[in-house]
């Protein structure tokens, strides 16, 4: 489903990934995960293509990212993705949120994309905030309508870049079990995340990454047994003596 | 006091509105078309390319540091020498107006769309939007607000200014007032009218802008 080839990308004379190959197959559910500045962001955003990248290829469901005949509006169509700090529109209620990628790429009216963009919050828990402005709302409840934007668009893959790291503890589990039902109706997903317990109960596979680069792709069973790598180990044991 | 004579004003209102309407025409065609200007500006300036952005940059600079007067002279006397035939006061004002106030407004939105975070525009162009839609969607309703201030101060300013196009032979407001004041002898009355015109105008203007800086603090 995802592809990446030697992707590499540098920031001036900063590498900030380096020789970058990993696969993430239809349904599955990898988390990445590494110390802060390991290049997790950057490449979860290079795969949508919203950060361009030096080399290397990406593909997404047999389409080239990286190809600049791509039309990369249509691609990131069908590409899901949720931010940190939610990114919600602030002039906007919920629903409005929703709707809007809807009515202008999808060409969905109004009426129908109102229908599933309610559909859609209720299926994440607000079916009474439809007509909240995301300033109402907690940083778990926008969250979430993020969530239910990403889906709107009927996406074949979700992204995830720390999509708990902004929020109050009391409010990780509202976002993480939202994410978790995802996964269970099949959705391909990659996460990036600090959040180990979503990792093992969730994942299928880890990506750790350190100084841009992939150290480990495994099997999630064998990165909590037994990482390969020193740097893993570290991070393992200080990440999960919190 | 029974030295003054207020009936001058009555007297002379159909003239005096005249100007007034020349000062509302140069402030209405400035905004609109310096703010069509501007906008335009501002894309060139956030391009990412020199050629694109070069001109733009090097033609703010240049407005921004010479003074409207100059402006209003250049399009008067030189653009008839350009083009081999006269332009008209009234038409060479109203392009000077447009075309000095574009650089301002192009700054004004140019700092708009920046205030806009980078995040936002990242999450609607994940959506599959294209620019132009991201743009007309997200980054402009959100830059409209936080200009807004600085939009009517602008306007304030140009309605100050129109009052320089009498170096163009041009009768705005004030210089109609200027004209009856010397005419009919009565400066104290008229110039007393200018300031208090100015006055009530420019602070309910000023108030807004209060208003919409206070609205936007909540």
């Amino acid at each position: 489903m995802i592809v990446l080839e030697n992707v590499g990308k540098s920031y001036g004379r900063t590498a900030v990934l380096r020789d970058c190959s990993a696969t993430v197959r239809l349904g599955e559910v990898v988390v990445v995960c590494g110390p802060s500045g390991s290049g997790k962001s950057t490449l979860i955003k290079c795969i949508n293509g919203l950060v361009p990248i030096d080399h290397g290829t990406i593909t997404v469901d047999g389409v080239s990212v990286t190809d600049p005949r791509t039309d990369l509006p249509a691609l990131r169509t069908h590409i899901g993705m949720v931010f940190q700090n939610f990114e919600l529109y602030p002039h906007m209620t919920a629903l409005e949120n929703v709707s809007l990628a809807q009515i202008h790429v999808l060409r969905r009216s109004r009426a129908e994309a109102d229908r599933r963009s309610e559909q859609l919050l209720v299926r994440v828990g607000l079916a009474d905030k439809l007509a909240s402005r995301p300033d109402e709302l907690s940083g778990g409840q926008q969250q979430r309508v993020s969530i239910a934007r990403a889906l709107a668009m009927d996406p074949k893959a979700m992204l995830f870049d720390e999509p708990t790291s902004a929020l109050d503890p009391e409010m990780v589990n509202e976002v993480l079990e939202v994410m978790q039902a995802l996964a269970l109706d099949g959705m391909t997903m990659m996460v990036v995340t600090h959040e180990m317990g979503f990792a093992q109960r969730v994942a299928e596979r880890v990506l750790f990454m350190d100084h841009g680069e992939i150290l480990e792709d495994v099997a999630k069973a064998e990165f909590f047994a037994a990482p390969r790598t020193k740097r893993a180990r570290q991070f393992l044991a200080n990440v999960l003596s919190h | 006091m029974s030295d003054f004579d207020w009936g001058v004003i009555a007297r002379s209102w159909p003239f005096l509105a005249e100007g007034m309407a020349l000062s509302a025409l140069l402030v209405a065609v400035a905004t609109a078309g310096g703010l069509v200007l501007g906008f335009g500006l501002a894309l060139m300036r956030r391009s990412r390319h020199a050629l694109i952005a070069g001109p733009a940059t090097a033609y703010v600079t240049v407005m921004r540091t010479v003074p409207l007067i100059l402006v209003l002279f250049w399009f008067y006397f030189l653009v008839p020498l350009v083009i081999g035939r006269p332009v008209g006061s009234l038409a060479s004002a109203l392009i000077a107006f447009v075309l000095f106030e574009a650089a301002f407004y192009c700054e004004i939105i140019r700092s708009a769309i920046g205030s806009v975070r980078a995040g936002q525009t990242e999450a609607a162009l994940a959506t599959g939007m294209k620019r132009w839609q991201v743009m007309r969607y997200i980054v402009l309703p959100q830059g409209l607000k936080a200009m807004t201030p600085l939009l009517l101060n602008q306007i304030i300013i140009v309605f100050q200014d129109t009052s320089l196009v009498y170096v163009v032979a041009l009768r705005d407001f004030m210089t109609t007032a200027s004209v009856v004041a010397s005419r009919d002898g009565r400066p104290t009355e008229m110039y007393t009218l200018v300031a208090v015109v100015y006055l009530a105008i420019c602070f309910s203007l000023s108030k807004a802008v209060e208003h919409y800086a206070k609205a936007r603090a909540t």
